[in-house]
């Protein structure tokens, strides 16, 4: 720590980092565009310019940008003699800037609007002609307006340094520079939403949210988390006028930090959705005509099944719902919700995390770890944002060799050029190229099982005492010596690996190699991906019960509830309907309309995670809060709330559920941290969801009735439907977005940390439900079970847009979908005799479009899962037989451009409708 | 012809009748004179002038809901309104109008308006503590305080004119000033503490305290509405009437012409010059209304019992030695 | 002693001229205007009845920026934006409860595009509240009203139909970003 002087106010600050980052830290308003926390100083703004004076005499001084100069101990600085340079310095940038604030997306949250205020360029000098630009097309999810470019560099920074996307740069010079892709078109990054929050003005913008545009102090919003995978980032949903109009990051450093995957961020629509679920029906048999009923009817007939239904519980329901179903018909008829081979690959995940010695290593610590070995997850599209911290962690041998030669960490231009192409080792076994090959030292293309028993073989290597494996071809000894070597070498390596290839060895096989990693008091990094937003919290209040949904479903039972589940998606079709046939009565609750519902009695409308309270828990075992961001129309009603019987007072408090799965989970007194307290206040009032500036309260529902009705209650407590409540500017319990005065852009979250870029100063992490493994190493057999083969080796393929069952319904992200489709190897392509008019018939499926990619093994075929168009979870491991469905028609879904591969040679990938 | 005495039953339904009438129209009067030196117009939309002005007010008060707050006690809510009207009326019985012209030739004439002038006191008093209203309290308690104060020397400023006159009877002391001119010279003091007690006695502008609108919010009669508050702000007005008649007869010579312009028939004649005076008197209150500003209320008091007390008292004292002096 | 008694004399005296001077008031004309007989002259800049405005080209001026909806005190103006297939923003739709308006002119001052205006006109009773919320379609006037000159797309750099980029005010034609030269 050194002590620094800055006009006259004493400062202690860290000597490692940029004067600007501590300041910040110390709360100062010192005016900023190309510094981001996450990305370091370039000092290409010249905005946070400081003057420097070299000893006590000095009158003068020097100037300096503070981003780019370590504080010295004892040194005097002075912001405010800077303030002319610094108003200069933007009314130049200026110059060129459109009069665009009042139809610009940015403005109201613009950092260029609030650092042009407060470096006190108040009035345009300059009358010359501006510069100007055209824009592109840059796809669904971003809009371009590069007229208001500043030339900031941070997204070019981003995209490509941070993010390693390959389509978009700097190009041209002076006052042409220009911020773009080469020639129109999407921008290829999963994770090009970000743009819009690192952009400081409004070049790149929300194009999803600007359809729909609101300013953000019309945006009525809370602190809510994502759902749609199960890596759990925290998001601040926007709702105007009854819909939900956007999402952006809200900020926790041990989750998603500053940045959000494009799935969550633009997958939300379907919360809008005309599929949504918006009345309660009900039918007497299942093929009579339904009639809507009231709320009050719809719960008497729900709870009227209490005693003799079974339940199915959700993955993508939230805790609160779940416990609900669960007490409502009682733990033996409560049923897991998930295919049986999720169901037992998630029990075995909550086995490795409780009983391995290995570290479940959160966002913060993948991307502090040197060494990774990724074990058959395609994590680019089944856990985007953990794909983005690997992207990361493969810079750390960049901050290494500076620590070596003593460069500070935020030398962000200095570091890239000292390493070059250099990167720590990241090495893929997987069953195709997937979007992280770029990075990784080595990538084995083979079997979820081949992959096993590779991973195995490591976990052998680095401790002897592991299971050893035989049969391995001299190849693959060579890749699991070198794998063993670096992992060995590395301080923090990791293993990721996940569900998503079905495979339970893999599993253990990533148990093992973290297990072998431990040394002391050091355990290694795993990370095991799971698909859905409360996946393990589900499977955690199953409590050890081994009630898979194929049980539910020989169980005989004539009644079942089927919590926010589609059937269809979880077994085979046929299994499905004669389960459903069976049934006499069938109560489903749904946000969206699903061929589960379509056979049920009694449809009750439930809301999304935008309109409901409760909880989830993430990939790590991390139980988050969110809270209901608005209130939907009288219909709609969260799915714990319909669940709840007298036993809870038919209406309970959200926070009684809670402490009800509390009691269940391990470690469930942990839920009770994740808010400030049922009854919290702040200076006696519950926290505002409306920010103060929110306009239109007395006419935005005067054309329906003039005379206003009374403000929405919440009955969860903590957070009202309005602007009542102290607006928090520092610090905040319940952290929705930020805002502090003279700070109105996301740019203001420094004032709500600790320090610039760190931890919040309050506000809920979350809680990690599993306690660190201390216990001695214990291996899993290194069996791998090989069902024989007939026809293609199947495997399946996600996709982060159009995959996932809610965010498939939105409009966005189907613009970036496809339909369903298999992959081949060229090789079969031509074995199968397909031709570019031609389809392919898969067994127990229809007819889907074919595409040709060279990574892919020969004989084994791609299967995308939860595209429409296909059941996945009609297929077997037995192998499926393929064969050409000749002069077939594609399906209108079917956008072959949107399939992004990196299989070596980009042009590799050919198929249906990809050529020409 | 009729004949005019004093008492007949014409008389009195005339003259009630009249101040009843005049009364009402007084409420018009007094808006429009305050309009015009406002430079406005006031009321002048019903009748010729706005003349109807009164009579659409009345229409409206009785039209309203008789309406009793149920935290009100009940009794006294209802009492208080009527007495400020019923003892006014009975003040006016001793007035007299012209020889031969008045209600009652009373010989305790001015002790009976000072002993009705205190009894109005009970109707602000018990409509505040009847409403049951804190601002209403404040009001009663405040007219209670401020029309016992100024009620002592109301009466002890107008013991010199008794001295002078050698009589209670407002009759004589109208013919006194007939015979040694008006009293308004000799009791000068006593005819300003007086006006000024008089103005108070009438809770009028600038001592509106009781009322003070703007800080109490109508005081005693905040939860009066319709009739009942129609009653009070007859009552008032009454009172005005009652006090700019009181002061020509007491200091300007009654119905007796000034400076000789005395009209042919004296009846008429008193008629016109009492109505004359009083007129004046009315406008002069107006006027006062429309300038003055509100005192606050220990001003009020201070200046009632420091320097009005004194006053009057001095004037009392000077007025008896000179009389002593010159009767002996 | 007799600083006293002369401030208390000057007491008396300023309130017997304050009794003068406004009895002199009742020789004075009245200032009323005999509204509706007599229908008084509205200044240009009275702030009565919102308007919307069209620019010289006959387009909506409005652009649904939201700055008058938050500059409302009351919260009485709600609006939604929408954009043409050319990116022109305007609004959905723009919805004022007159009901709650003050008149205070908050959002024409706040108007970065002259849109919104107050007019002269102040006679908007009416029998029924649910009419006193005012649609688009009752508040948009096919002229300029009181700004007549100004064009905001002409002047802002966004591309809308008609004007491509670089063809607003003070613009130079789009750069080449192919190009190095200067």
């Amino acid at each position: 720590m050194a002590k620094i002087t800055v006009d006259g106010k004493v400062f202690e600050v860290d000597p490692n980092n940029n004067l600007l980052q501590e300041l910040l830290s110390h709360k100062q308003d010192l005016p900023y565009f190309c510094w981001h926390p996450s990305m370091g100083s370039v000092g290409s703004c010249r905005q946070c310019a400081v003057i420097e004076y070299a000893n006590d005499d000095d009158q003068r001084g020097r100037q300096v940008m503070a981003c780019m100069t370590s504080p010295r101990e004892g040194a005097r600085y002075s912001m405010d003699k800077a303030h002319q340079f610094r108003a200069q310095a933007i009314e130049s940038i200026m110059t060129s800037h459109p009069h665009d604030c009042p139809v610009c997306e940015e403005g109201g949250e613009c950092h260029l609007q609030d650092m042009t205020v407060m470096s006190g360029h108040t009035y345009r000098r300059y009358d010359g002609k501006k510069s100007t630009h055209n824009n592109q097309n840059l796809g669904p999810f971003i809009g371009h307006e590069m007229n208001r470019c500043i030339t900031c560099y941070r997204c070019v920074r981003y995209y490509k340094d941070y993010a390693g996307g390959t389509d978009f740069s700097v190009q041209a010079s002076h006052n042409h520079t220009y911020f773009g892709r080469f020639q129109d078109g999407s921008l290829e990054s999963e994770f090009s939403g970000n743009l819009a929050e690192v952009c400081p003005t409004g070049v790149f913008t929300d194009k999803v949210f600007s359809k729909v545009y609101s300013r953000k102090w019309d945006l009525q919003s809370s602190p809510s988390v994502c759902a749609a995978c199960g890596v759990g980032c925290n998001i601040n949903p926007g709702e105007r006028y009854g819909t939900l109009r956007r999402v952006v990051n809200r900020f926790n450093d041990e989750v998603n930090g500053y940045f959000l995957c494009d799935k969550g961020r633009f997958g939300t629509g379907y919360v809008n959705s005309a599929q949504r679920i918006s009345v309660n029906m009900s039918r007497s048999a299942h093929d009579a005509r339904p009639s809507e009923i009231t709320p009050v009817d719809a719960k008497a007939k729900l709870l009227a099944m209490k005693g003799n239904a079974i339940g199915i519980g959700s993955p993508r329901a939230s805790l609160e719902a779940n416990y609900a179903l669960r007490a409502l018909v009682g733990k033996d008829n409560f049923y897991a919700g998930v295919s049986d081979v999720e169901f037992g690959l998630l029990n075995q995940v909550i086995d490795i995390y409780q009983n391995r010695p290995v570290h479940i290593a959160s966002i913060k610590d993948i991307e502090k770890c040197d060494a990774i070995l990724v074990l058959g997850e395609d994590v680019t599209n089944t856990a985007a944002r953990i794909a983005l911290a690997l992207r990361q962690s493969v810079k750390n041998i960049g901050k290494e060799m500076a620590a070596r030669i003593k460069l500070p960490m935020w030398q962000d231009a200095a570091i890239r050029t000292l390493a070059m192409d250099k990167k720590s080792p990241l090495y893929i076994l997987s069953s195709h190229a997937t979007r992280l090959d770029d990075i990784a030292r080595q990538v084995h293309i083979g079997s979820a099982a081949d992959s096993a028993r590779i991973a195995f073989a490591v976990a052998h290597v680095l401790d002897s005492s592991a299971p050893a494996v035989t049969g391995l071809s001299d190849a693959e000894m060579a890749l699991v010596n070198s794998i063993a070597t670096d992992l060995k070498a590395a301080k923090h390596p990791l293993v990721v690996s996940g569900t998503s290839s079905l495979e339970p060895a893999l599993l253990n096989a990533a148990a093992n190699i973290a297990t072998a990693l431990g040394n002391g008091d050091q355990r290694g990094n795993l990370a095991l991906c799971v698909p859905e937003a409360n996946s393990l919290g589900l499977m955690l209040l199953m409590d050890g019960s081994q009630n898979s949904l194929g049980k539910a479903m020989q169980s005989g039972a004539r009644q079942a509830i089927v919590l926010e589940n589609d059937l269809y998606r979880r077994a085979p079709s046929a299994t499905v309907d004669s389960f459903l046939s069976g049934l006499q009565q069938l109560a489903v609750l749904d946000h969206l309309q699903h061929r589960t519902g379509e056979a049920a009695n009694l449809v009750l409308a439930s809301g999304t995670f935008a309109e409901t309270t409760g909880t989830f828990v993430n990939y790590e075992g991390r139980a988050q809060h969110f809270y209901a961001t608005f209130k939907p129309v009288a219909a709609i009603q969260s799915s714990a709330k319909w669940l709840c019987d007298s036993e809870f007072g038919n209406e309970p408090r959200i926070h009684i559920l809670t402490g009800g799965a509390a009691a269940i989970l391990p470690n469930g007194y942990k839920l009770q941290k994740l808010t400030p307290g049922a009854d919290w206040t702040f200076a006696g009032q519950r926290a505002p969801r409306q920010h103060h500036r929110y306009s239109g309260r007395t006419v935005m529902r005067a054309h329906l009735n003039v005379h206003e009705p009374k403000q929405e209650q919440d009955e969860d407590g903590l957070m009202n439907y309005s602007m009542e409540g102290v607006p928090a500017t520092k610090d905040a319990t319940i952290f929705n977005s930020p805002w502090a005065p003279g700070w109105n852009s996301n740019q203001s979250l420094f004032k709500f940390q600790k320090s610039a870029g760190g931890e919040l100063k309050q506000g809920s992490h979350g809680e990690r439900l599993f306690d660190e493994n201390t216990g001695a190493k214990a291996w899993y057999a290194a069996v791998v079970q090989q069902a024989a083969i007939s026809g293609f080796a199947q495997f399946p393929i996600y996709h982060l847009f159009g995959s996932e069952e809610l965010t498939a319904q939105s409009e966005a992200i189907q613009a970036k979908a496809t339909g369903a489709y298999v992959a081949l190897n060229p090789a079969d392509v031509a074995r199968l005799g397909l031709g570019a008019s031609d389809g392919v018939q898969v067994q127990h499926n229809g007819a889907v479009p074919y595409l040709a990619r060279a990574s892919i093994t020969p004989g084994t075929v791609g299967i995308s899962v939860g595209l429409h168009g296909l059941n996945y979870q009609n297929m077997t491991t037995a192998g499926v037989s393929l064969n050409k469905a000749a002069n077939w028609q594609n399906p209108k879904d079917w956008r072959a451009s949107n399939i992004i591969v990196s299989d070596a040679g980009s042009s590799s990938a050919y198929g249906r409708g990809t050529q020409g | 012809m009729f004949e005019f005495v004093v008492g007949s039953p014409l008389n009195i339904v005339l003259i009630l009748g009249a101040v009843l009438v005049a009364a009402a129209l007084l409420i018009w009067v007094e808006r429009r004179v305050l309009g015009f030196l406002n430079e406005r117009l006031g009321p002048n939309r019903v009748g010729p002038w706005g003349i109807a002005q009164s009579l659409a007010d009345v229409g409206k008060l009785i039209t309203k809901e008789d309406w009793v707050p149920p935290f009100a006690d009940k009794l006294p809510f209802i009492v208080a309104p009527i007495i400020v009207p019923v003892v006014m009326l009975l003040s006016f019985a001793v007035i007299p109008i012209a020889p031969g012209v008045g209600i009652m030739d009373l010989n305790i004439g001015l002790l009976w308006v000072l002993a009705m002038a205190g009894l109005g006191s009970y109707s602000a008093m018990l409509g505040g503590l009847a409403s049951n209203n804190k601002f209403s309290l404040l009001g009663g308690l405040r007219a209670a305080g401020q029309m016992i104060s100024y009620e002592v020397f109301m009466g002890i400023s107008i013991l010199g004119i008794v001295i002078l006159s050698d009589s209670f009877n407002l009759r004589e002391i109208v013919e006194a000033q007939h015979k040694h001119g008006w009293f308004v010279f000799p009791q000068f003091i006593g005819f300003i503490v007086f006006v000024i007690a008089g103005l108070a006695e009438t809770k009028r502008w600038p001592f509106d305290l009781a009322e003070g609108e703007s800080e109490i919010i109508s005081g005693f009669n905040t939860e009066y509405s319709g009739m009942k508050f129609g009653l009070f702000f007859v009552g008032e007005y009454i009172g005005m009437l009652l006090l700019s008649a009181l002061i020509p007869v007491l200091f300007f010579g009654g119905w007796y012409a000034p400076f000789g312009l005395e009209l042919p028939n004296a009846i008429i004649s008193g008629i016109f010059w009492m109505c004359a005076k009083t007129g004046c008197w009315i406008f002069f209150f107006i006027l006062v209304r429309a300038a003055l500003v509100r005192p606050r209320y220990d001003q009020l008091m201070n200046y009632g019992w420091l320097v009005m007390l004194p006053l009057s008292l001095l004037n009392l004292l000077v007025t008896g030695a000179v009389v002593l002096a010159q009767g002996n | 002693m007799i600083n006293f008694l002369c401030k208390q004399l000057y007491i008396i005296w300023s309130q017997l001229v304050t009794l003068w001077l406004v009895f002199t008031h009742i020789f004075k004309k009245a200032d009323t205007v005999e509204y509706p007989d007599q229908m008084p002259y509205m200044f240009p800049r009275w702030r009565g009845r919102i308007i919307l405005s069209r620019d010289p080209d006959g387009e909506e001026r409005c652009v649904a920026c939201n700055l008058c909806a938050v500059a409302c005190p009351v919260d009485c103006i709600a609006l939604q934006k929408t954009e043409d297939e050319n990116g022109r923003w305007y609004p959905e739709f723009f919805r004022i409860n007159f009901s709650r308006c003050i008149m205070c002119g908050f959002c024409e001052e706040a108007c970065p595009t002259h849109a919104i205006q107050l007019t002269p006109d102040f006679e908007m009773a009416e029998y029924v509240r649910q009419d006193m919320v005012w649609e688009k379609e009752d508040m948009l006037i096919s002229g300029t009203g009181k700004y007549h000159d100004y064009n905001f797309y002409k002047i802002a750099g966004k591309a809308i139909g008609g004007k491509g980029k670089g063809e607003a005010r003070n613009e130079l034609p789009p750069i080449d970003r192919r190009s190095l030269l200067p």
